[in-house]
């Protein structure tokens, strides 16, 4: 039977009712008194040396309040790097300044040169084609390969080449040589995975605000990590002590990453706000969002995997070019390394896995985590090499899965991470359950007397999620711990407000934490209210991406509710007169236990805030605890997914017949707010497999910089899809035994979507077709089947 | 955007005159024209809307069976009112853009326009329509002059096109995945004296007619007819989204598709 309420219930999303009736308040609705407008000037090439920068007359245009360069901000720091890799031979990878605003260089379309604050949006616009900039352009370093080679022209001259970090992790050589000259089979792939915009919904906007009187800065933004925004640009940038200094990210229209990292025009806004001493508002074009939104994906790979006769994995050996873009974006050094290397054995008992990443610096936007941040980008390449070895090798796709399995828990992989739980048989029976394979032939020959060729593509997935131990992710390089934290305040007559370091932009915290804290007390979730968003009335928290917010947001939540039972446990013990161990909590109701005497939730709250009849000197009145959570392990969800297409072979093109999703992320807060995340991360999955794109010309223009040429996944590209995560095998180290489920979908779902296009095509008698590079555009997957 | 004069005539004398004034440009649908200005790419100094102009509103079909479109009329009511009376030209219209585009953008905007990959100049072509204008009457075959480019004059106003209706008609239309405009879009019209074939969203010319198929299919109204007809890729355009080569493969894939579905 389903929950009506509490932990498994499918509560409707509260959030919604002001989304839906546009009462949402987002940033770009935040007007402050005063308020000017800033108008970045962005470079129009991808390198350049600036010569000059004349700003007289733009700054005697109407309504010109102030025109800041590069040169303004040469007192000030520039946009940290979170995340340091050590190299392959011990050193630190190279990193380049970060300035706000260009300082002597552009390094990509969009690089800012100017700012022009102005008292409308529009003057602003209007002064800045005013301004006159002289650029000596240089060779623009767009492909990797070509930015690699020898003397190749440095993005950032004062570093000794473009290559900002060459990794090796996993095995060593000599483990790795072992596998594949112990094999019967080796199977290679080249691929590429596709660089992506990520397009949220909202584009980034920032408000910069302080108060003269005070000396505090406020800072409004998209963004889903406050607290990280706070930090860094308070210490690295602005030098702004966090108490004067406050960040607050109200509603956001959608992140998918994009929103995590820490952007120049936040610096700019806060940086002119204090010194106009009038707050300064930017709101991003779309336009501006192709060229400054921090992208996903763009790797490059060789991978090789080593089979033993009977199809047992040996070894896994990975290559991979890695662009970083012309800057290093917040945490963009960790995703090709340790959330795509530590997830190259996938759900398989491979022993033997080595995988080398270069990360290249080019003239384009910066590259960092996009939702699945390295792990998309390990499970497809896993999951289509597997696919072409069982082809190679005569063997059922399904069946050389199976063979590899790892079945034993916990499991230490060769790649640094260990599996704490998992059933990846489970998911895969529950899979074929669902999609009918054996009908699978019919439906073939049915779609051929359409003159259709149809196929079907399953694969495996795993994930790391619920980052992350801070002591481990220290080791691995980065500049934060990944703790989570939440404080819950209990107010006299019984509700209470929980404020957590998490952020929702979409995800529905504000629903499925309150099931939590409701369930643990046993009360009505509508009263508890979910606070989040201002580092003015939430305790430092590392925010929301990798699929973490339950998992270490709710965890925290969950010690701090624990702790207000706990002392709550002690007042009603007083009020009942009776050993405090004695006292049991259930459905909001205190017993003594064994007896039928209780007291109610409302009266312990009650009795904390009004403490007439109290154990004052025992303990504090009021009732208000927060907790850190920092976790032990990183959570490892995973599934199986299976995609069904057709492709007509006169023009190419990809219809997506079915799709099924089979998903364990353990215990389930909320199944249909679940169903909405792997919905939403199928459909980005598809959008990447089919028809996402970002692209750059050779000389740094970007081709698909709106949406008449960058294509996103609309509603009729996408099937309707089977979801099921009713394989549970709950997390062994959270107190909730929740994995995570933000990024499945869209980490699952290319691989099961290509290997299907693959397989259309060898059923149709095109056996040269072993691979085609996403997305499976029409003209690209004709092309293939021509030869 | 910059800042422009906006005038909104009720008649097609006033536009005419509005049109004179230094800098005016015509305004339509604005489906191509708003965002250009957004985009700060051109700067009018008067926008003279065609949109409150009665007489350039509505569909009718004409005594000798053409169906007539009003310059301004948007392509959901072509869509909606042609249903019956021209359904292949129906069909076009209910799959241009999506709702807003389609109940704001115009037959006139989009000929007026001539973008190569836009779904009427094939409608128009394919039909051999007659475009009429304030000035005059301009046949299809000498109104499009390649990429966005047409025989309208300077402040020339398209205030109806006549669609001759044929025996039977289908446009197929093969999307670009991101703008949803036509990678290849083909118009084949079968009328007593003759079959035309137009296509629009492949060549670098803009709309053409494959004059090779039209012969072929003069003579035997088949898709077999066309089976073994091929395009040259030569000057078809090649970009991001398909090469020449693709393009010029679907014109024939569409043009057979369109004779199999002509109705």
């Amino acid at each position: 039977m389903p929950k009506d309420s509490g932990i498994g219930a499918a509560s409707k999303r509260r959030e919604d009712v002001r989304f839906l009736t546009g009462k949402g308040k987002y940033t770009d609705d935040i007007n402050l008194a005063g308020q000017a407008y800033v108008h970045f000037l962005r470079s129009d090439v991808a390198h350049a040396k600036i010569v000059s920068v004349d700003t007289s007359a733009a700054a005697a245009m109407p309504g010109v309040v102030r025109i800041f360069t590069g040169d303004d901000f040469s007192g000030v720091g520039g946009l940290p790097c979170g995340w340091q890799v050590t190299d392959r031979n011990g050193q630190p990878m190279q990193e380049p300044p970060h300035p706000v605003l260009a300082q002597g260089k552009v390094r990509h379309v969009g690089d800012p040169i100017a700012a022009v604050v102005a008292e409308s949006a529009a003057q602003a616009r209007t002064a800045a084609e005013a301004i006159e900039v002289t650029l000596d352009e240089l060779p623009p370093q767009i492909d990797m390969a070509a930015a690699l080679k020898d003397g190749a022209p440095k993005v950032h001259d004062e570093l000794t080449s473009n290559l900002c970090y060459d990794w090796v992790f996993g095995s060593d050589d000599a483990a790795i040589d072992a596998a594949f000259s112990g094999a019967a089979h080796v199977t290679t792939l080249d691929l590429v995975n596709q660089r992506l915009a990520p397009n949220a919904m909202e584009p980034r906007v920032a408000v910069g605000d302080y108060n003269d009187a005070a000396g505090d800065s406020t800072l409004y933004t998209t963004s889903q990590n406050p607290h990280v925004i706070r930090l860094l640009m308070g210490a690295f940038v602005l030098g702004i002590p966090e108490h004067k200094l406050r960040v607050v990210a109200p509603d956001v229209g959608g992140g998918f990453g994009s929103k995590i990292f820490h952007y120049a025009e936040e610096a700019f806004c806060t940086f002119a706000a204090k010194e106009l001493k009038r707050p300064v508002k930017w709101t991003a074009s779309r336009s501006e969002a192709f060229m400054t939104d921090a992208q996903g994906r763009d790797h490059v790979t060789k991978i090789e995997l080593a089979l033993d006769a009977d199809g047992k994995f040996l070894g896994v050996r990975t290559h991979t070019m890695a662009n970083m873009g012309a800057y290093l974006s917040t945490f963009a050094p960790s995703v090709p390394t340790y959330l795509h290397g530590t997830l190259m054995a996938g759900n398989y008992t491979t022993p033997a896995i080595q995988v080398n990443v270069k990360a290249v610096f080019t003239n384009t936007v910066a590259v960092d985590a996009y939702r699945g941040a390295g792990r998309p980008e390990a499970t497809y390449q896993l999951e289509r090499v597997i696919d072409k070895a069982a082809r190679e090798m005569g063997m059922d796709p399904v069946e050389i899965r199976r063979k590899n399995f790892i079945t034993s828990f916990p499991y230490a992989t060769p790649v640094a991470v260990e599996y704490d739980t998992g059933n990846y048989v489970a998911t895969m029976d529950k899979l074929l359950e669902m999609i009918d394979r054996e009908g699978f032939e019919a439906r073939r020959a049915e779609a051929a007397s359409r003159g259709k060729l149809r196929g079907l593509g399953i694969n495996c997935y795993i994930e790391a999620c619920g980052i992350a131990p801070s002591a481990l992710v220290g080791q691995l390089g980065a500049r934060a711990g990944l703790y989570e934290s939440a404080t819950v305040r209990v107010n006299a007559t019984g509700g209470l407000v929980v404020m957590t370091g998490s952020h929702s932009h979409g995800q529905g915290h504000e629903t499925s934490f309150a099931q939590v804290v409701a369930d643990m007390i046993g009360i009505d979730e509508n009263m508890v209210e979910i606070v989040h968003g201002d580092t003015a009335n939430t305790p430092m928290g590392m925010g929301t991406y990798g699929s973490r917010s339950l998992a270490v947001g709710g965890s925290a939540m969950v010690r701090a509710t624990e702790k207000i039972i706990a002392k709550a446990k002690k007042i009603a013990a007083h009020l009942l007169e009776a050993a405090d161990t004695d006292i049991e909590l259930k459905d909001g109701q205190f017993t003594v236990a064994g007896t039928d005497r209780s007291v109610a939730w409302g009266d312990v709250t009650l009795a904390a805030y009004v403490p007439h009849n109290y154990p004052i000197t025992e303990i504090e009145p009021g009732l208000e605890e927060t907790a850190f959570y920092d976790p032990n392990n990183f959570t490892y969800p995973a599934g199986a997914y299976a995609c069904e297409v057709e492709v007509d072979p006169d023009t190419g093109k990809v219809e997506i017949k079915g799709f099924a999703a089979a998903d364990d992320f353990g215990n389930i807060v909320n199944p249909m707010i679940v169903d909405g995340q792997v919905h939403g991360g199928i459909a980005q999955g598809i959008g990447q497999a089919l028809l996402e794109d970002c692209r750059y010309d050779e000389t740094g223009q970007i081709l698909t910089g709106s949406y008449m040429d960058y294509a996103m996944p609309r509603a009729d590209d996408l099937p309707f899809y089977q979801v099921d995560h009713s394989c549970q095998t709950p997390c062994t180290h959270n107190p909730l035994g929740v994995k995570g489920c933000g990024e499945a979908g869209a980490i699952g779902s290319p691989p099961a979507v290509v290997n299907a296009v693959v397989d259309a095509l060898q059923r149709g008698g095109m056996s040269h077709v072993t691979h085609i590079d996403m997305p499976l555009t029409p003209s690209r997957v004709w092309a293939a089947m021509q030869g | 955007m910059y800042s422009f004069e906006f005038a909104r005539p009720g008649s097609i004398d006033e536009a005419v005159k509005a049109l004179k004034a230094e800098e005016a440009q015509a305004l339509g649908g604005g489906q191509t024209l708003i965002p250009t200005l957004k985009q700060r790419l051109a700067a009018p100094s008067v926008l003279v809307s065609l949109s409150g102009i009665a007489e350039m509103q509505g569909v009718c079909v004409s005594d000798d069976n053409a169906l007539c479109v009003g310059g301004a009329t948007p392509h959901a009511v072509v869509a909606k009112e042609a249903a019956k009376s021209f359904p292949a030209l129906a069909g076009m219209a209910s799959r241009i853009g999506d709702p807003a585009v389609r109940n704001r953008g115009t037959v006139g905007g989009s000929l007026a326009n001539n973008d190569p990959s836009a779904c009427y100049p094939a409608a128009a072509l394919g039909t051999g329509a007659t475009i009429k204008t304030n000035a005059r009457e301009i046949a299809a075959d000498d109104y499009f002059q390649g990429m966005f480019a047409t025989a309208l004059d300077e402040g020339e106003i398209i205030t109806e096109v006549r669609f001759p209706i044929p025996e039977k008609a289908n446009y197929q239309k093969f999307v670009q995945p991101a703008s949803r405009f036509a990678l290849v879009g083909v118009f084949v019209a079968k009328y007593a004296s003759g079959v035309r074939v137009a296509v629009t969203g492949a060549s670098e010319d803009g709309v053409f007619r494959w004059t090779e198929a039209e012969e072929a299919l003069s003579k035997d109204f088949s898709a077999k007819a066309v089976e073994g007809l091929k395009v040259s890729a030569d000057g078809m355009i090649s970009d991001l989204h398909g090469p020449a080569a693709y393009r010029a493969h679907l014109v024939g894939v569409l043009t057979g598709r369109a004779v199999n579905a002509a109705a």
